[in-house]
């Protein structure tokens, strides 16, 4: 907890003379990094900027020439999207995309507490657990698609313990029923192993005092457990998020490409620069990533949310009032 | 796999019996069949399919009623490329992890031990970027690599994966690297060594925990990354192993051959159990560590 990666300001006053060459030598260290970082993530997104610009349609000129290849439109690419000819695929791509996060996202969370309370608790089975749980994290995504595709399969597993006959990997509610559940099944033990984690820094003292207190279990949760591991739990929320939102492989694996039930921005995006609509795509990756950037900045904000660290006094200060709180 | 029975999971004794001891353990163990239950039966699943024969595909006994190989025969057919696939999987994601680490411990290094100006907000950069989108990463660059023909190499495939592997590496490391004693540094330095000298003798092999826990989880990262090897390669004999898996038609067959997908799932993802039993505690303390410090 000392070790706060928030480093707020540079101290300024306290001259540091031991530091003074490390400022060269830091900048030869992260210089690598940075260049590639550069190519892989600062190039792509200007190159997508300016590819949205423009679009590859063949037309005739004004002198009647065929001209093929890209014409600039300026942000006609974007027009097109958000009230064109493409904007009834966008806005069901937007929705899919946000119904997706947000029912997968709440049910991972209740889930992993759920499970974070549960191995808690369990004192023997917890190197079994620790490793059960992991792993439907580790199974690649696409796997995990394959695999939900074969247990949705119309006379497999799912439909005989339901003892139903529907067709999940269709169209429709079912499919996006089928692409939650995998998705679900997949991340929850991940938000379960960080609020674990969280618990597991909490001291046994607090609970001592609050049974002490006569706290029933329910309401030291409540009142100790849920504000003490709220910092693990945004991160991890924050962290599901910003993942959930560029949903590609599970949908695309187990359902398909343009199933327009499933289909998420990821897919929509991906989907027009395999046709070689570059112009699109690149329209559509934008918009995901100002998307994405929105939900974190308003998570952050809103939530306070603390991903680079949490300073020391604010956590002590948190679990004493939870200590009070429960002992109320 | 013996500990999955079929799932009949008690429900909870009703609360209202205060009984502590008794009670409270049942609901432990219940609580752990739970989680065991959820976490493995579908895995166990697709264990079992995999086992099953093609005729009895669609049986949903709890194990086969005769085991066989013929699915991973299927798999490993020479027509379905699926061995070069691996081969292919484990390259770019071997590569991947190694490019992410040898950055990621300079850059590491720097923002933890080092004092310089606006190091939080480099941080803040670093973690920024793993949050990107991957789609918004591939489509731009599909087009350069078309350009230059890097479609169908290797490279095509490593260099966008650096854009996750990256941030994960650097993120990973500065918390380990933090959390080792500036002492031992300040002394080595006293007695007359390099900063630079300090760093290779005394801190990296301190860290050498901290930068397998890295490599671990960055290979499982780019072991299973789908949407950059789907866009940049479509010749069989580039592809990854997750994707010739979406790709998997079998040899034959015109029905979708489940008993080789599940095989070939199977395949993909014993690697990676194997590595989560041996190094279950290093890749649980790498995963939460960022977010509890």
């Amino acid at each position: 907890m000392t070790s706060s990666l928030s480093v707020d300001a540079p101290r300024t006053g306290t001259p540091r003379p031991k530091g003074k060459g490390e400022g060269s030598m830091a900048t030869a260290l992260l210089s690598p990094t940075f260049i590639v970082l550069a190519l892989v993530i600062a190039y792509p997104l200007l190159s997508a900027v300016y590819q949205s610009m423009f679009s590859s349609q063949s037309g005739l000129d004004a002198d009647g020439f065929v001209v093929e290849g890209e014409t600039f439109v300026g942000i006609a690419n974007y027009l097109d999207i958000f009230t064109g000819s493409d904007s009834p695929r966008f806005y069901n791509a937007l929705w899919n995309t946000s119904f997706f996060t947000f029912v997968s996202v709440s049910l991972e969370t209740v889930i992993g507490v759920a499970f974070a309370v549960m191995m808690n608790r369990a004192f023997k089975g917890r190197a079994f657990l620790r490793a059960a749980i992991l792993v439907p994290w580790a199974i690649p995504t696409a796997v995990s698609g394959l695999l939900w595709r074969w247990i949705f399969q119309s006379n497999g597993i799912a439909n005989e313990l339901l003892n139903q006959e529907i067709l999940w990997t269709a169209e429709g509610m079912s499919a996006q029923i089928a692409v939650i559940t995998a998705e679900v099944w997949k991340t929850a033990p991940f938000i379960g192993l960080l609020v674990l984690a969280g618990m597991q820094i909490i001291p046994e003292e607090v609970y001592e005092a609050a049974k002490l207190d006569g706290a029933s279990g329910w309401r030291q949760f409540w009142s100790i457990t849920l504000p003490l591991v709220r910092p693990a739990l945004l991160v991890a929320v924050l962290f599901r998020l910003l993942d959930s939102l560029r949903m590609f492989d599970l949908p695309f694996v187990l359902i398909g490409p343009r199933k327009s039930s499933v289909e998420t921005l990821s897919i929509l995006a991906w989907d027009e620069s395999n046709q070689l609509n570059y112009g699109a795509a690149s329209a559509f990756s934008i918009i995901l990533v100002i998307y994405v950037a929105i939900i974190a900045f308003v998570f952050i904000k809103l939530l306070g949310a603390n991903v680079a660290g949490d300073s020391e006094e604010k956590s002590v200060r948190r679990m004493r009032t939870a200590r009070r709180k429960a002992a109320r | 796999m013996t500990t999955i029975t079929a799932p009949t999971v008690r429900t909870a004794p009703p609360a209202k019996r205060r009984r502590k001891g008794t009670g409270a353990a049942v609901l432990r163990y219940v609580g752990i069949a739970i989680v065991a239950v959820y976490c493995l039966a579908p895995f166990y699943w697709m264990l079992v399919s995999s086992f099953r024969r093609s005729g009895d595909i669609f049986d949903n006994s709890l194990l086969p009623t005769t085991w066989s190989l013929e699915s991973y025969a299927q798999v490993f057919d020479s027509s379905t490329m699926f061995g070069t696939a691996l081969l292919n999987s484990l390259i770019v994601a071997s590569i991947t992890t190694a490019l992410a680490l040898v950055l990621g411990i300079f850059a590491a290094y720097a923002i933890a031990r080092l004092n310089f100006p606006f190091k939080s907000s480099i941080l803040a950069i670093v973690i920024a970027t793993s949050m990107f989108p991957g789609i918004s990463v591939v489509v731009p660059l599909l087009r350069l690599f078309s350009d230059i023909g890097w479609i169908n190499t290797y490279q095509a495939m490593i260099v966008p994966s650096l854009s996750f592997a990256i941030p994960l590496a650097v993120w990973n490391l500065t918390t380990f690297m933090k959390q080792l004693p500036f002492e031992l540094e300040q002394a080595a330095m006293i007695d007359g060594c390099t900063k630079w000298q300090a760093f290779r003798l005394v801190l990296l092999p301190l860290a050498a925990p901290g930068v397998f826990t890295t490599a671990i989880l960055t290979f499982i990262h780019s072991w299973n990354e789908f949407i950059i090897a789907l866009s940049m390669v479509n010749d069989p004999a580039i592809q990854t192993a997750t994707v010739a898996i979406s790709k998997f038609t079998g040899a034959s067959d015109f029905q979708a051959p489940y008993g080789a997908q599940m095989a070939a799932g199977v395949v993909v993802t014993i690697p990676l159990v194997i590595m989560i039993l041996l190094f279950q505690r290093r890749i649980v303390e790498g995963l939460t560590s960022g977010a509890t410090k």
